[in-house]
């Protein structure tokens, strides 16, 4: 590639990156995605062991709607990408539990489940649950301007009770918050309506089912995807971008450049740099994938998701040790409305220590490895004791390898701490999309790469 | 263009930009953003493709003009022709 030039180009083919991409392309912008891997997905990819094709990180999708639903993040980003909403191929999950050590909270994806719950265990909490409900309703949290409260603080408002408050935080803090044992209220209220007012479910095939379609819509508008093309350098003249030069030394110009990659990581490709570097995320995790012979059903097992505490405070921050042993996500992925897989799998994902990883001897990092996958089959057989013993097939990544793949800074997975939420840099042109815009989960990224495509590019012509 | 054309070729772009509302029902006076569930993002759309299709540009300031079938139609048709 010598000199090209192109409208738009942007960094990194996750989901936020694809989807800002389909759009801008949708409207004859002439855009080239690059993508420093040979597959797309970026935090959320999929790869391949033997015959099995796994997702790397994807438990479940948030977010989800029913066909038919009105003003819901699921529904208007198919909109804006068009696309009907059987071609995401939605199975909904059975239901979902957090289990700690005094009390188990059942949910899905009707609210009415949970309020049962709330009602039986925690009576004196059901009118601040609901004050809460109603108010989180009528917050507008993807207001780009909204500053930053503690959720904690701001939820101890309406739930007295200690052990429901975290419990509720619980979810809502593993599956997006950059910040420790603490969330941004917009990022609460986000999360809050993603998962406990509308719920979980897994696309059938897995994340690659969406990502296929995404790469096939863009291809089909003319879009354009290098990979294996990492970006060394967003070029700018006169305090805007104008390009970026690639790891290859090529050159190609464009006259907007949106990253999907982060916020700190878009940084350091900014030639001079007047303000301080945004913060790095601290929160990374272990992730250990096991197959088995016979289904989590047949061992007495129906809930989707499992989030599982051993006390009643949930520490969410990056722990003192390698992984946490406390807590742990575990995810039947096979019950979801549709199970497509040929055997049992069990995913479980535990809070690590990237820093005590990173410094570890090759040997040591090898049989670390193998602890983490024999204290996650210990703590599923403390969870649930008909688990059978042995698994068919096993697989665990750690924060370096989370690294590797993504390109985020310590395997941050909820990205920074501090968030772009209009997207704008210090540079003119260059605008920050996906995990560090603020939108969180696929359907958030996609939606952020969507709005930060409407609102910088499409939107001025 | 006709009036008649005219609101065919709105309820098309319609059609594309919300593809999984009902677009044959639509009352031509009633609310399109309450009738469909479009939102600002799909006027954004409407306009643009307005513009793709059929060279026409509606400044951000009238994009209430656009607010029914009926009212598109009074708006866009002397820009059709």
């Amino acid at each position: 590639m010598q000199q090209k030039k192109f409208d738009v180009i942007i960094i990194g083919a996750g989901l936020s990156g694809i989807a800002a991409g389909i759009r801008l392309a949708m409207f004859d912008k002439k855009v080239c995605i690059l993508e420093k891997h040979s597959i797309p997905g970026g935090l959320n990819s999929y790869y391949k062991r033997g015959k099995r094709l796994l997702d790397v990180g994807l438990h479940a999708m948030t977010n989800f709607a029913p066909q038919g639903s009105r003003g819901k993040p699921l529904t208007k980003l198919l909109k804006q990408l068009r696309i009907p909403y059987g071609d995401f191929a939605l199975a909904p999950q059975n239901y979902s539990k957090i289990v700690f050590a005094d009390s188990t909270l059942k949910f899905s994806n009707e609210l009415e489940l949970l309020k049962e719950q709330i009602n039986t265990q925690f009576p004196d909490q059901v009118d601040g649950f609901n004050r809460l409900i109603t108010m989180i309703g009528e917050f507008n949290e993807t207001a780009l301007d909204n500053e930053y409260q503690s959720a904690k603080e701001v939820v101890s408002n309406y739930i007295s009770n200690d052990i429901l408050k975290e419990m509720i935080f619980f979810p809502l803090l593993i599956y997006g918050s950059a910040w420790e044992n603490d969330m941004d209220f917009s990022q609460f209220a986000i999360m809050f309506k993603s998962i406990f007012l509308e719920g979980f479910s897994r696309p059938v095939g897995g994340v690659r089912t969406i990502l296929d379609l995404l790469m096939k819509k863009f291809s089909n508008l003319g879009g354009i995807v290098e990979y294996r093309s990492g970006v060394e350098q967003v070029l700018s003249k006169n305090g805007k971008a104008c390009g970026v030069k690639l790891e290859s030394g090529d050159t190609i110009l464009a006259s907007t450049v949106l990253s999907s990659i982060g916020n700190p990581e878009t940084m350091k490709l900014i030639e001079s740099q007047s303000e301080p570097a945004a913060r790095s995320g601290s929160m990374s995790f272990t992730e250990t994938i096991m197959t088995y012979g016979q289904r989590p059903k047949d061992f007495g097992e129906e809930a989707a998701i499992v989030f599982y505490n051993d006390s009643n405070i949930y520490d969410y921050r990056c722990p003192d040790s390698l992984y946490d042993k406390k807590s742990a996500v575990i995810c039947f992925s096979n019950n979801f409305a549709v199970d497509d897989f040929d055997e049992g799998i069990v995913r479980m994902t535990n809070i690590a220590n990237y820093s005590q990883w990173k410094n570890l001897s090759k040997e040591d990092y090898k049989k670390n490895k193998e602890l983490v996958l024999s204290d996650a089959k210990a703590l599923l057989k403390s969870y649930s004791p008909s688990f059978a013993d042995d698994h068919n097939f096993s697989d665990v990544f750690t924060p370096l390898t989370v690294e590797k793949f993504t390109s985020r800074i310590g395997g941050a997975v909820y990205g920074s701490p501090d968030k772009l939420r209009t997207g704008e840099t210090e540079l003119d042109s260059l605008y920050v999309c996906g995990t560090d815009q603020g939108f969180l989960g696929i359907v958030g990224a996609m939606l952020s790469g969507i709005s930060m495509a409407n609102l910088h590019v499409l939107s001025k012509n | 263009m006709t009036e008649v054309e005219v609101k065919d070729a709105i309820v098309k772009i319609i059609a594309d930009v919300a593809m999984d509302e009902d677009v044959t029902s639509i009352d031509a006076s009633a609310s399109l953003r309450d009738e469909l569930d479009l939102d600002s993002m799909d006027f954004l759309d409407i306009v643009m493709e307005l513009k793709k299709r059929h060279k026409i540009t509606v400044p951000q300031e009238e994009y209430s003009e656009l607010a029914t079938l009926d009212s598109c139609v009074k708006y866009l048709t002397p820009k059709f022709q």
